[in-house]
């Protein structure tokens, strides 16, 4: 499975030696980067539970499809927000579609 | 060697693995006596640790109203070709609804009728919202006052005059070395994935139905200490979204999704039966007779099935959201393909795993097993697991009173400690990726893989025993370079010696009993006179040898109290 990280968008959790996808990753696979940025060992080892997605406080993670599988572009992102999950379907053509859920 | 530090931990109760039955046990230990010192220690961290990670949208294990243990134990001696031990299915369908009631009053969201009750997804199931059912069972720990240590991995028991005394493991986030002293031991790892060659290849390899962190540990400690293991030969293979390997139930079950062939034929019905390893098995032959592909056919669903499945499934699997953006469809646009996963050993669906009493002791004085790790009772799922939990916990308090902590400084930490961080130094070696591979493509090609329509015989398992022999005695100059690759090594060490044993059982067992999950061409019938009986294995670590042993089906009338 493949997680991309947006480097842009993600701030290694600030000062903390542990950012919060790093502190959950039931693979051990994310890490804090030289750059202050979390990374990810091997892609090709995720199991693509999504939690790293879900906790990200700056949506900086989203998990896509590998072209192996038929990947093409479409990828989703989310976000926690008043004890919902709000995810967010990139779908090939541009446009998004959007689901509320209650957690 | 790099300094490693030796941290010394005591604790009366160390439960290993702290999903599900492990999360429950110390929540239910604390309950009972909150005087009582326990730990979890987690390879992982537990807020997503395990098969849970993602979450799941059903309670599997439930007795709804009208349905008793009994009723229970019935299912699955029907869906397990009869062969299962009744007395630990009995004893944790006790619990089942116990155990799905304290998920509720975790926070945990259940769908519910106007008088409260559950809403029944089928027999035995009712609907959850679950997204988010790791984090509520790690908050339940933490305020239950248990004690976790995340991110450690542990690599064995430590063991005095044949009791299990606490454990050995090693941190995969810094430079520390676990001895942690204790009176009792749950394992609580749950099973094996990555034994066997996966469904995906490249980027996607590890997208695959069970967890691939989950790689035996627990299975291979006890081997190691000379616990007896049970039914490794019942391999679990799910029948899965082709590709995505997003769960079938919430489909065929919550939308009455027809399960077809392609000449659009309900082809169930031409088998013999309508169980878990025959839906599997009927598809496999289906694709094999030029059927195939087999699908679930969701091309009634309206407007609102199309956003109702979807949302169910980013609670549990989002892969299958993706293939159909990635396809430029929704749901009800195509029938979903359905195939096999590459097989697991799981304890939790099938019913490999620790050979256990009714009070989930193992053969090993002061040793527990639940969940997935613990055999002999298929279809546990979560609310069995926790109920695995909370009866293997109740004794160890019992037990625990007559127990002390163990004194001695053994040389066996010395040694654990050389043999844990050994390929540190392995400078010409290799690598643990490579290491796995070679596994896989062993088991896959002569053990009943995917590749081979998961069909066992003699012959080809012989060579399987011989190549995983040789490969036992490359793992001696595996190479890690950092703390993560020794945990892959590890991991990889773990199942190989789950596969050998694995391998033992597939030959041991000359009939077939579940077809696909353990499906002999030498021996194709079932052969209830000679072998309604479980096949079980001990391994002698010091002599290399793996034993066989048979026990024989008891009856749940002729059981010890029950």
């Amino acid at each position: 499975m493949a997680v991309e990280i947006n480097k842009e968008l993600c701030n290694g959790c600030g000062k903390s030696k542990e950012p919060l996808c790093v502190r959950i990753c039931p693979g051990n696979l994310l890490y804090k980067n030289a750059t202050d940025k979390a990374e990810i060992r091997e892609k090709r080892d995720c199991w693509d539970c999504a939690a790293c997605v879900k906790e990200c406080p700056k949506q900086a993670i989203e998990i896509c499809l590998p072209a192996e599988i038929g990947g093409r572009g479409s990828t989703l992102q989310a976000e926690k927000k008043d004890g919902k999950i709000i995810w967010y379907l990139n779908k090939v053509d541009g446009s998004v579609e959007k689901f509320k859920i209650n957690v | 060697m790099e300094q490693f530090e030796v941290v010394e931990l005591t604790t009366d109760i160390l439960i290993i693995g702290g999903g599900a039955a492990g999360c429950y046990a110390g929540v239910r230990a604390k309950e009972e006596d909150p005087e009582v010192d326990v730990l979890i220690v987690d390879k992982a961290h537990i807020e997503r640790s395990g098969c849970l990670a993602a979450g799941i949208n059903a309670i599997n294990a439930y007795l709804n109203p009208g349905v008793g243990p009994q009723d229970f134990l019935d299912y699955i001696k029907q869906d397990s070709e009869e062969l299962v031990r009744d007395d630990l299915i009995y004893t944790l369908a006790q619990g089942l609804n116990r155990a799905a009631d304290k998920l509720d009053q975790w926070g945990l969201p259940f769908l519910k009728d106007e008088d409260g009750n559950f809403l029944p997804r089928g027999t035995r199931s009712v609907q959850i919202k679950g997204e988010n059912i790791k984090p509520i069972m790690a908050q339940a720990v933490r305020d239950s006052g248990v004690d976790v240590l995340n991110r450690v991995n542990i690599t064995n028991y430590l063991v005095e005059d044949d009791q299990i005394k606490g454990a050995y493991g090693f941190s995969v986030r810094d430079n520390k070395f676990y001895l942690i002293k204790a009176k009792a031991v749950i394992c609580a790892t749950g099973g094996a994935a990555g034994i066997y060659r996966p469904n995906n290849p490249g980027q996607a390899r590890h997208k695959m139905w069970y967890p691939p962190f989950n790689t035996g540990a627990g299975y291979a400690m006890g081997l190691r200490a000379g616990a007896e293991m049970t039914t490794f030969e019942m391999r679990f293979i799910a029948l899965r979204v082709k590709d995505v390997i997003s769960p079938t139930g919430t489909i065929a079950q919550g939308f009455n999704a027809r399960q077809i062939n392609a000449l659009g034929e309900e082809y169930q019905t031409n088998y013999e039966k309508n169980t878990t390893p025959l839906r599997l098995y009927a598809t496999i032959e289906e694709n094999k007779a030029g059927r195939g592909p087999c699908y679930l056919d969701i091309t009634h669903l309206d407007e609102e099935d199309n956003q109702r499945i979807k949302e169910m499934f980013l609670n549990m699997s989002p892969g299958i959201i993706l293939q159909w953006a990635d396809r430029e469809i929704e749901p009800q646009d195509e029938p979903v393909e359905i195939y096999g996963t590459e097989p697991y050993l799981v304890g939790g669906h099938a019913q490999a795993g620790y050979w256990i009493d009714t009070k989930r002791r193992t053969t090993l004085d002061g040793l527990y097993a639940a969940g997935d790790v613990a055999g002999g009772a298929p279809k546990k799922y979560v609310t069995g697991a926790m109920a695995e939990g909370e009866i293997a916990v109740l004794d160890a308090l019992e037990y625990i009173q007559g127990v002390d902590l163990t004194e001695s400084q053994s040389k066996e930490l010395s040694e654990e400690l050389e043999r844990v961080y050994a390929p540190l130094e392995c400078e010409e070696g290799v690598g643990p990726s490579e290491l796995e591979e070679r596994l896989q493509k062993i088991m896959d090609e002569y053990a009943g893989g995917l590749s081979t329509n998961y069909q066992l015989h003699e012959e080809k398992l012989l060579q399987a025993r011989r190549l995983l022999k040789i490969l036992d005695q490359d793992l001696a100059s595996g190479k890690a370079e950092n703390l993560h690759q020794l945990m892959n090594l590890h991991e990889v060490i773990d199942r190989v010696i789950v596969a050998r044993v694995l391998v033992e059982h597939l030959l041991y067992r000359k009939e077939t009993r579940w077809k696909s999950y353990q499906q002999r061409l030498d021996y194709p019938e079932r052969d209830d006179q000679n072998w309604f009986k479980f096949v079980n294995s001990v391994y002698d670590q010091k002599r290399d040898q793996i034993e066989i042993v048979e026990r024989e089906h008891i009856k749940l009338g002729d059981l010890d109290g029950s």
